[in-house]
């Protein structure tokens, strides 16, 4: 198994910050541009990587993230095209974490051992399926986490005790804690029990806990990142994309748009501690 | 009857229907599902629940529906006795009511207080505004944009009846992205809300236990249908969508041998047109959606297609994960009915037997149409007649021309 994650996540802690772990659409809002606001995002600050793998029917996703994946669909992003972005990534950067995050079905129909290989081969680090919860481990997880891909399970507010015993028990790389029963895209409200459920599941496990959904801003970095290893944006850095785009086309600002933003969120962590 | 190499014991105990099924749900869900099942096991163990369930069956929604001798139908095919199994009569309008009272029932011993549905014609959607309607609860349908105008009169009965109905616009605005958006609901309102699904469908235990509330319909054709012929009849025939009414009627003679069995599929403008059908069994293959793996409408990179179907009931690029097991299986044959050939059959019963059968029932008619002068004058065909075609009268009006 690639040690990218757990290195990365120990750098950050012996810096005395949290990761800053950033999510963008594969081929949002063309092939082109995606690759270069990839390449260049750890130049600002990101410590991992989440990469988006388009679906036609997102049921977890926000009304922001559903449309980066169709812009991304409409341009003929396919499962192939996303392994090829993570490709030409890797040979340029060798330590960044990439976790692949979507839905089964694509994954399903590329055939699950042709797509570990092709992953591995691409320098994917790990897997984030929202739709296979640990009752459908035997699908991917297991076949993930023996071939060397870390599976990154969701945990949420509904994740009692006795369910974070399941959940945790496949799970490898990091552990993602849903900040809020919801989809992405909804408002954060109550950020101190936030830090009550990180330190819950800290108690169950050793791995680094990110925590994601609803932050937007520096400040919202810096307040989950006081007591979370690291911080999921994703719904922000689409919009920031979004908000960019000419006649729904990328402009000139597009990539300066959504790297400013990585840079703000940079700031965030750097200070969650201090 | 659970003998060893019966059809009729799926799902097992992790909700497969062989390959099919399964709890393909986020996290934030699977607390829930788990919650529901137990529930659920628990109801139907439970006489009182078995015996308030019944009650409304038989003085809200009028059970048993009739089974009826479709007399001027079979002379004009001029083959095999048709009869009808009559949901259409049931109150609301269709076999929905059947599921709807079973699961609000659930849904209140759970202690939930707030309803969601998705609909595609309306009828589930106007089935469950109705249970809410009749237990005091809140209701929020989605319903497909696309399906807010073409069947409008449903729209406004849903609304007649409390519930909130909110307009889908993502993708072509029909009953997936209805479903789509539910979920939404659901993962976000998880502490009190109640998803109540309207078809066999969706993670385990939605599959098995909307066959078990429509298994009603089975049923009971099994004990008319001995009154009436004193035997079993040679062929039943159902439309699918997601396969709720298809699969009640079907499940009590999966182990019938004799008894064919046949699913009538939305063939839309026909299998050779790129997206322009939903018939997930004839014409997809088996991937993961709405929580369960089945037979989908998707192209080579395992995205979801559209379809199209001219019937809102139908229009679903999935199908029931039990269905796709039968399929597999080769015990129910699957068979695509084009736009055309519903249209045709909705007519043909209108005129001949004075019924104006839903757009959704008028392709398994279609089928009948086509069977029957195949058979002998001395067999038998019943039709799952699972919804009135009142809410199709506009949809049949602009296909035909006519201005309403």
């Amino acid at each position: 198994m690639s040690n990218r994650i757990a290195n990365r996540f120990r750098k950050c802690a012996d810096e005395g910050r949290p990761a800053l772990v950033t999510y963008i659409m594969a081929g949002d809002p063309d092939l082109k541009t995606s690759q270069k606001i990839l390449d260049g995002m750890v130049e600002q600050g990101a410590d991992v990587i989440e990469l988006g793998i388009p679906f036609s029917d997102p049921m977890a996703d926000g009304p922001t993230i559903q449309l980066a994946g169709q812009r991304a669909l409409n341009g003929g992003q396919t499962l192939h095209k996303t392994l090829a972005m993570v490709e030409a990534f890797r040979k340029r950067d060798g330590d960044t974490p990439i976790i692949l995050m979507g839905y089964y079905n694509p994954i399903y129909i590329y055939g699950v051992d042709r797509f570990l290989d092709d992953a591995l081969v691409a320098g994917v680090d790990g897997l984030i399926v929202v739709d296979l919860p640990a009752e459908e481990d035997a699908e991917l997880c297991i076949p993930a986490i023996g071939k060397g891909i870390s599976f990154i399970r969701l945990t949420t507010p509904t994740t009692d005790d006795k369910r974070l015993e399941t959940v945790l028990k496949n799970t490898s790389g990091f552990v993602y804690y849903v900040s809020m029963t919801g989809i992405t895209g909804a408002a954060l409200t109550n950020t101190k029990a936030v830090g009550d459920a990180v330190r819950r599941i800290k108690s169950h496990t050793d791995l680094p806990i990110a925590v994601g959904f609803g932050i937007k801003t520096a400040d919202d970095a810096a307040t989950i990142g006081r007591d979370a290893d690291g911080v999921v944006v994703g719904t922000a850095l689409v919009r920031a994309i979004e908000n960019s785009l000419e006649d729904g086309k990328a402009s000139a600002y597009t990539i300066a748009a959504i790297h400013g933003l990585v840079r703000d969120l940079a700031e965030g962590v750097e200070r969650a501690r201090k | 009857m659970n003998v060893a190499n019966s059809l009729r014991n799926g799902p097992d105990e992790t909700g497969h229907f062989g390959l099919y099924g399964g709890r393909f749900v986020a996290e934030t869900l699977m607390p829930l599902i788990l919650d529901l099942e137990q529930a659920y096991e628990a109801a139907r163990n439970d006489p009182e629940y078995a015996a308030e369930l019944g009650a409304l069956n038989t003085h809200y929604t009028g059970r048993p529906s009739p089974l009826y001798f479709a007399e001027r139908l079979t002379e004009h095919l001029g083959g095999a006795k048709i009869y009808f199994k009559r949901e259409e009569l049931n109150h609301t309008g269709s076999h929905k009511i059947n599921n709807c009272l079973g699961q609000i029932l659930l849904a209140r011993r759970m202690g939930k207080t707030r309803i969601i549905a998705e609909t595609g014609a309306g009828q589930h959607g106007v089935a469950t505004a109705t249970v809410c309607a009749r237990f005091g609860l809140p209701c929020v349908v989605y319903m497909g944009a696309t399906d807010v105008e073409r069947q409008a009169p449903n729209v406004f009965r849903m609304k007649l009846l409390g519930a909130e109905v909110v307009p889908v616009t993502a993708g072509a605005g029909t009953l997936k992205d209805a479903m789509n958006e539910a979920l939404r609901d659901w993962v976000t309102n998880v502490e009190n809300t109640y998803y109540l699904i309207g078809t066999a469908a969706g993670p385990h235990p939605y599959p098995a236990m909307v066959r078990d509330f429509q298994s009603i319909i089975g049923t009971e054709l099994r004990e008319q249908f001995a009154e009436a012929e004193g035997k079993l009849p040679d062929a039943i025939v159902a439309c699918v969508g997601g396969g709720s009414n298809a699969i009640g009627i079907f499940h009590a003679f999966l182990d019938d041998p004799d008894v064919a069995i046949y699913g009538a599929e939305a063939g839309g403008y026909g299998l050779d047109v790129e997206d322009g059908h939903c018939a997930s069994m004839s014409g997809g293959r088996p991937g993961v959606l709405h929580g369960n793996r089945t037979y989908l409408l998707q192209n080579e990179d395992g995205q979801i297609l559209e379809g199209h179907s001219i019937s809102a009931g139908l229009d679903y690029p999935g199908v029931g994960p039990e269905h796709s097991f039968l399929k597999d299986s080769g015990r129910v044959t699957y068979v695509p009915i084009t736009d055309n050939e519903a249209l045709e059959a909705f007519q043909i019963c209108t005129r001949l037997e004075g019924i104006i059968p839903a757009l959704e029932s008028a392709h398994g008619l279609a089928q009948v149409m086509k069977l029957a002068p195949t058979m002998g004058k001395d067999q038998t065909i019943v039709l799952s007649l699972s919804g009135r075609g009142d809410k199709d009268v506009n949809t049949v009006a602009k296909h035909l021309g006519v201005e309403v």
